[in-house]
């Protein structure tokens, strides 16, 4: 049974949020809390306390900014879903919002969760990399920092994030008309599922050759990832048959996945390959 | 809807009325288990064993944990025998000296919240000696390690049909080909959505009342005679969410450790299982290992001649496991007639948490071994699936490995039912709408399969003469009153009862109910299995309305009652004296010997046809189900609705047998992925559309022609998919699950050179 006897901190707005947050650096920020509860009836965290995050308008909305969207970090995944411009400019990231658990799971869970609970299974963090999503991380003593994703992880559940820092948004760019995006999880199967290969790409051509590619990873490591070397293999080249398999071949290098209870590490390399290639040669139309 | 004192215009049987158990659990009044707290209740919780094997060196209580509100219990606590009685005296309440698989219960805790009975039980350390454990069930008989007797052996059966290994021989020698194959299955949990729990509360004669989630009311009554050494106890099943199986044998053992709770405190105890436990401690279906050999007519595709070999792993302890082995043996060629056979089984024993119950019992393993035989056989021998199927299958006057003549076989109906079924068009391509992508034309690929069973309908043998199950029917003022021992755990018995009463009665069904399943007040008839109850106990059933009709006719002195409908004998009563008649199961006359395994091994069979369309994603080894057909022999449909929910349900399951329900056990045999998370049953986005066939072929035993239907849907799903993957790229899967990874492998091994990485044109 998931309970915890720990005080609920309700802050009134975010700067409150903030002072909580610095006066109680051991308490658990709580946004949907749906990881979160996973951990207690596991009995896996006894946090002294939580601030709930979850009534605090300054981080909910979905604002369009000129040349980015910028998402609050807990605006839900039926947010997302449903946000005009959200479909509009980023379709991977509504289609990545719509494998997450099931109903009940996108009406609670948060993009601020997904990304701060450091899974290297959540489903997000892949796109959000494909497309150089920026954090805004808060505090009260420093005010506001911009941490692109890519730098944001540093292990397994680590993150640059300090004790007194929230993130209160996700800033992510209007991919440009020559983007070519993608998502693709594999999973246990169709709902409720953990991803055992997540792949958000992103790139960018012009003509036959590439300009610009970004690839982002999950379950392939021990933090979402990019895949730098396949990248590299890919910038510059025309988007040949022999590039895609020095693409496909260069990702080797660039994941270390493992086994665990959901697949095997040999899977995992595998599928990671297949589903670039499939990607790569879609768009050779 | 009718009222008290109406009658019905139509019969209720064969029509889709509403089920009786509906509106209480759609509006949550349904009361399970864990929504019962009885005055002064304590909770339960069980130490278990941290290792496959050792000996048990005594118990520590963490010294730094408060012990102040905590009882515990142990082997010494058990009032009467240290034993869970089944079909051997070989499982104990508490171990008490050998450790013999992960999870074993050794201790109990009470305490007055869940929370700290859970905190309490994580406290108590177990000490052991370890010892190496046996896992591999391939090297456990005759192994020096030794489980169960003085061979690891549980259970043994041979059968020999015609001229058995001879007949093989004459057949080669007539040029026969032999084909030989094998193929293997592994654990699959029964998941049931309501964890094991159960109550045990004290009498003031100093007995015990059980109140849980259950099956088999009678197996907890004797089980706990003989734990507790007396039979001052009354058993009364839950509303229950689920059992599979998985609530048959196993609630005795939480019913029995409740009981030791309540009585070394003299409370109520509630003892409710954690998910994750319940997955690590409870038992599974029996993998198995199987090899099949057979000389096929190389003309006519006539399978002249079979020699089967079945290994199945009991786990630790025996269970219901010979039974299992019984049923498996008796399947195992599937419902194909075959003119001369030897088959050997064998039951044996490992250091892992014993297997038990589940749908099907030992048939679903053998009939994905027959039937991927088969389409090896077509394989080998150049021969169209279908049509080798057809040629072989079972008609009228044949006779199967026990020597029974067959009559009423609906194998070539639900074969071409199902086959034309499958001719409309597909709907839409899963692939093409699912969630997360992976649309890439050219790398899924559609395949079509399909495979038949058959499935015994009751207990094998002369099971249900031994047993001489019991119903009584009463009358409450207005009401009538079922009184069977015979659970709804989902089924539908508390709806199938009330019809068949009802029609027999001429009533309204709104008049007629289950009593409460108490064994205070029911008869035995016989444990919620085997497809048994709406055929074996609904015809007692059946028959016990008729008494009542006779008795209420008996009682009346005025004339015409011999023909006067029941209100009207009920309204002229002479008295309003309770009436109570009871019936008894009456044996057609089966015969059937334990010892040879010759005779009528089940009192009827259904036989069923699964068609599976499927889509392979050839870059994951994902298989995505576009759409499932069966027809089905069920007898007679009592309400289709719940027949056609049955059929539907049981084939979803045995999808997830076939492609994402993999246990994956850790070094010590403890199931890894014990969570909802990560043991994968499929939901109802990866359910496909199923179009499915009741077809009837009436059985005279059962209650209007009925047979049972609750098994039989779980037996070939698997096998079809096999066949679908097989159809749709080319690979062969010969053992269960046939999970994305072992997919994969197999489309890897098949792939030409040409498209492996790095040799792109
Ligand atoms: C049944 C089920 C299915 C699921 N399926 C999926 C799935 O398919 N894919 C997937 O990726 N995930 C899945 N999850 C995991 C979970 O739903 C997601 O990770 C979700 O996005 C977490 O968001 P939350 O708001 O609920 O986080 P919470 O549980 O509230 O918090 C998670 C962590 O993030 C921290 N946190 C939350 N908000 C902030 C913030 N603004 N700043 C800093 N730290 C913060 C919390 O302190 C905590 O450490 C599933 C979970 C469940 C229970």
């Amino acid at each position: 049974m998931m309970t915890s006897a720990a005080p609920v901190h309700t802050p009134a707005d975010l700067a409150d949020a903030l002072a909580l947050r610095a006066a109680h650096p051991a308490a658990w920020l709580l946004a949907g809390g749906t990881d979160i509860m996973v951990y207690l009836e596991a009995h896996a965290i006894d946090p002294p306390a939580f601030i709930d995050l979850w009534g605090l308008p300054e981080l909910r909305g979905v604002d369009s900014r000129g040349d980015h969207i910028r998402v609050g970090a807990c605006a839900d995944y039926t947010t997302l879903i449903d946000d005009p411009a959200v479909r509009a400019h980023l379709p991977p990231l509504v289609e990545a919002a719509r494998t997450v658990g099931a109903r009940q799971i996108q009406n609670r869970g948060t993009i601020g969760g997904n990304i701060a609970n450091a899974s290297p299974a959540g489903d997000t963090m892949p796109v959000l990399l494909a497309l150089d999503a920026v954090l805004e991380l808060q505090s009260a003593a420093r005010g506001l920092r911009a941490v692109p994703l890519a730098d944001f992880y540093t292990g397994y559940k680590r993150t640059v994030m300090a004790p007194d820092e929230l993130i209160a948004a996700v800033r992510i760019p209007k991919p440009a008309k020559a983007d070519r995006l993608h998502f693709r999880k594999v999973g246990t199967r169709l709902a409720q599922s953990i991803s055992k290969v997540v792949l958000g790409g992103r790139l960018r051509l012009d003509g036959d050759t590439v300009t610009e590619a970004r690839l982002g990873w999950g379950s392939v490591a021990a933090t979402p990832v990019r895949s730098p070397k396949a990248e590299a293999a890919l910038v510059g080249q025309a988007l040949s048959p022999s590039t895609i398999e020095a693409a496909v071949a260069a990702l080797d290098g660039d994941i270390t996945p493992i086994d665990d209870v959901r697949s095997t590490a040999g899977y995992r390399v595998r599928v990671a390959g297949r589903i670039l290639r499939s990607w790569l040669e879609s768009l050779r139309g | 809807m009718a009222g008290a004192g109406t009658t019905p215009d139509d019969p209720y049987i064969g029509r889709g009325f509403v089920r009786a158990d509906g509106p209480a659990k759609v509006t949550g009044a349904a009361l399970y288990v864990d929504d019962v707290r009885p005055r002064g209740c304590l909770y339960g919780a069980t130490v278990r064993s941290p290792v496959a094997r050792g000996r048990l060196k005594g118990l520590r209580r963490d010294p730094d944990f408060d012990w102040t509100d905590v009882v515990i219990a142990t082997a010494a606590d058990v009032p009467g025998e240290n034993v869970i009685a089944l079909m051997t005296d070989d499982q104990p309440v508490l171990a008490h000296d050998e450790l013999r698989h992960v999870t074993e219960p050794v201790a109990l805790v009470a305490a007055p919240t869940r929370d700290r009975a859970l905190a309490a039980a994580r406290h108590v350390e177990v000490l052991y000696e370890a010892l190496e454990p046996l896992f591999d069930p391939l090297k456990a008989a005759d192994n020096p390690i030794r489980i169960f007797g003085d061979d690891n052996i549980f259970s043994r059966l041979e059968m020999v049909h015609g001229d058995g290994l001879d007949g093989m021989a004459q057949a080669e020698a007539a040029g026969a080909r032999l084909v030989r194959g094998s193929y293997a299955v592994g654990l699959q949990e029964q998941l049931y959505i309501e964890p094991q729990g159960m109550i045990a509360q004290p009498r003031e004669d100093g007995g015990l009342t059980i109140f849980g989630s259950m099956q088999c009311p009678y197996y907890i009554v004797k089980a706990l005679k003989r734990v507790l050494g007396h039979d001052r106890l009354n058993v009364v099943q839950a509303v229950t969410g689920g059992g599979f199986g998985g609530k048959e044998e196993y609630p005795s053992m939480v019913a029995a450790h409740a009981a030791v709770l309540a009585l070394k405190t003299g409370r109520p105890i509630k003892l409710i299982y954690r998910r994750d436990e319940d997955l690590q401690a409870t038992t599974k279906r029996h993998p198995a290992f199987m090899t099949y050999t057979t000389a096929v007519d190389p003309a006519s595709g006539r399978i002249l001649a079979a020699d089967v070999d079945l290994l199945f792993d009991g786990g630790a302890y025996n269970t219901l496991s010979p039974v299992v082995l019984s049923r498996a043996i008796l399947h195992a060629l599937g419902p194909y007639a075959v003119p001369h056979a030897r088959l050997n089984a064998r039951m044996v024993a490992t250091h892992t948490p014993p297997n038990g119950a589940f749908r099907g019992f030992g048939a679903p393993q053998v009939m994905f071994a027959a039937e991927r035989h088969l389409d090896r056989v077509a394989r080998a021998m150049g021969f169209d699936p279908v049509a080798l199927r057809r040629t072989n299958l079972y008609r009228d006057g044949d006779v199967t490995p026990s020597g029974q003549r067959l009559f009423d076989v609906a194998s070539l109906e639900v074969l071409d039912r199902a086959l034309a079924a499958a001719e409309a068009p597909l709907p839409p391509s899963m692939v093409a709408t699912r969630p997360g992508g992976g649309q890439a034309a050219g790398r899924r690929k559609a395949g079509r399969g399909l495979a038949i069973a058959w499935h015994g309908c009751g207990f094998t043998g002369n099971g249900e003469a031994a047993l001489a199950g019991e119903a009584d029917v009463s009358i409450d003022g207005h009401h009538v009153l079922i009184h069977t021992a015979s659970t709804d755990i989902g089924q539908g018995t508390d709806s199938i009862f009330p019809a068949i009463v009802a029609d027999v009665l001429g009533v309204d069904v709104q008049r007629v109910h289950n009593a409460p399943h108490d064994t205070a007040d029911v008869p035995d008839s016989g444990p919620t299995v085997a497809s048994r109850t709406a055929m074996v106990v609904g015809r007692v059933v059946e028959q016990a309305a008729h008494s009542l009709l006779d008795a209420l006719r008996a009682e009346a002195q005025w004339p015409g009652a011999e023909d006067a409908d029941f209100d009207t004998l009920l309204e002229r009563r002479p008295s309003d004296a309770p009436l109570r008649v009871r019936a008894r199961y009456e044996d057609a006359g089966a015969e059937w010997d334990p010892e040879t395994y010759r005779g009528d091994a089940y009192p009827t069979y259904g036989w069923s046809c699964v068609v599976v369309d499927v889509e392979v994603d050839t870059d994951t080894g994902e298989v995505l189900y576009r759409r499932l057909v069966q027809a089905t022999d069920v007898g007679k449909a009592l309400n289709p609705v719940l027949a056609a929910g049955q059929l539907e349900g049981g084939a979803l399951q045995g999808l997830g047998y076939a492609t994402s329900e993999a246990v994956v056990l850790d070094d010590r045999g403890a199931m890894r992925n014990n969570r909802l998370t990560n043991y994968i049953i499929p939901t109802a986005l990866d359910a496909p559309p199923m179009e499915t066939i009741l077809v009837e072929y009436p059985f005279a035993g059962g209650p209007f022609g009925a047979k049972g239907i609750g098994e039989i849907p779980h037996d070939v799903p698997a096998p079809a998919v096999a066949a679908a993957i097989e159809d749709a790229t080319g690979a062969v899967l010969d053992r269960l699950p046939m999970t994305p990874e072992a997919v994969l492998d197999a489309l890897e091994a098949r792939e030409t050179p040409a498209e492996t990485p790095g040799a792109a044109r």
